[in-house]
């Protein structure tokens, strides 16, 4: 960019500032609910300091070179904020989109006698801004990708549930695919709560697991190994019909793992192994 | 002769895919009237025969469709790998067998579970794995 167009910018800093702040209170796309204008002029503000700062003399629209760092880096914070805030993509790249437009104003406005000049310029504050739009994308989406993997995490934390159904007796409903990560999640929650309640009898419930293939059956076979090696037992309740003819044709043998067909009769199986009894009380007689 | 109805194709290169995929292959079951312990099966086929193309064959494709031959419907799919392949198919097809640390039972398995199983394999160029699960097979 040559001398007198940074040196303008720098000048009409304020008027670039209140074209970009017009143009994006006029916006349709305007989140008042999300951002109050006060925050919204604070982050333009800043961003338009580091921009107009950091202009030079032949700068390249290499926004990897170094003296784009301090802008890249604000942009970038406000393309986080914005993802993590709810912000659609189209409002993110607005904000981006408008100050390319205020800027350009202002340099019309200001080079309007040399066609030539005001047409070099142009482009080359056209190619910048569109490499700091692609910039501005690219972190928006990393903030999303972000937020869906905590979601991934969470979801993953909180369908394996250790239930204390019974004075030694742990109850774990699985819901949904084993995977080998969710498996490792299972077996440490199961086998901490084994050491810290002092149970013997853990079941594994599988009636929310779609589909039980040999990597799933060989899971489940490492987790009883591992709890009986805590010296609990591990019953496996929830085999559906279809579960067990599909097991059956695969080939897998889950002969050495205790099974039953619902939660009900694995928790009675379990009744009966730590010798309790569950007896309906006789109706007291009226005298 | 086998006719092919409709066709749906699944790119699969990460472990997510694997559940996009499975409920892909439910809906088509379900839309030909599949019984649950045959959905059951296929499911569990596809479950196999994805995760190998995932863990030995880096990844690649599958093709759902629905087919038909006489009175007969059914899902056939099609896993595709550019993987470095299968230098023993007979051996890979014994039961037990694995090269990576698992029960060795998803190929055989995945066999006893549908109705008809075509497995081609090239070194060094990939594997090729069609199955077919008749709704009434």
């Amino acid at each position: 960019m040559s001398l007198t167009t940074n040196n303008l910018l720098k000048e009409k800093k304020k008027n670039i500032l209140e074209l970009w702040m017009k143009n994006q209170l006029a916006d349709e796309g305007l989140r008042e609910d999300l951002i109050s204008n006060e925050e919204l002029r604070s982050q333009s503000e800043e961003l338009i300091d580091a921009l107009v700062d950091n202009l030079t003399e032949g700068i390249v629209a290499d926004v990897n070179a170094d003296e784009w760092s301090p802008v890249i880096e604000i942009l970038g914070g406000i393309a986080i904020t914005r993802a993590r805030q709810g912000f659609s993509p189209r409002e993110t790249g607005n904000f981006v989109f408008s100050l390319k437009e205020a800027l350009l104003e202002v340099l019309q406005s200001e080079t309007k006698t040399d066609a030539d000049a005001l047409f070099q310029e142009s482009r080359k504050i056209s190619r910048i801004m569109d490499s700091l739009s692609v910039v501005t994308f690219e972190t928006f989406i990393k903030g999303r990708e972000e937020v869906i993997l905590r979601q991934t995490d969470e979801i993953t934390e909180i369908s394996t549930p250790v239930i204390r159904v019974w004075d030694g007796i742990l109850a774990l409903p699985i819901i949904g695919t084993l995977d080998s990560a969710r498996t490792q999640v299972v077996m440490e929650n199961l086998l901490q709560e084994i050491v810290e309640t002092g149970s013997s009898i853990a079941i594994l419930d599988i009636s929310g697991v779609p589909a039980v293939d040999s990597l799933v059956a060989q899971h489940l076979i490492k987790t009883v190994s591992a709890t009986r090696l805590m010296g609990a037992e591990c019953i496996i309740s929830g085999i559906r019909p279809e579960i067990a003819q599909t097991v059956v044709h695969l080939g897998i043998d889950l002969s050495t793992i205790i099974t039953k067909a619902s939660l009900a009769s694995a928790l009675s199986y379990a009744f009966k192994v730590m010798r309790l009894e569950v007896k309906k009380i006789p109706a007291v007689q009226k005298f | 002769m086998v006719l092919s109805l409709s066709k749906d194709t699944i790119q699969v290169v990460k472990e997510q895919d694997t559940v996009f995929l499975k409920n892909r292959v439910k809906e088509t079951a379900t839309r030909i009237k599949m019984g649950l312990v045959n959905q059951t099966k296929l499911i569990t086929a596809a479950s196999e025969l994805v995760r190998n193309m995932l863990r030995y064959g880096n990844g690649g494709y599958c093709d759902i469709e629905v087919v038909s031959s006489g009175r007969n419907n059914g899902v056939r799919l099609t896993f595709v790998d550019k993987g470095p392949g299968i230098a023993d198919i007979p051996q890979a097809m014994k039961d037990g067998f694995s090269t990576g640390r698992s029960l060795g039972l998803g190929l055989p398995g995945t066999r006893r579970l549908v109705n008809e199983f075509d497995i081609k394999s090239t070194v060094g160029e990939g594997t090729t794995v069609m199955v077919i699960k008749w709704a009434n097979g």
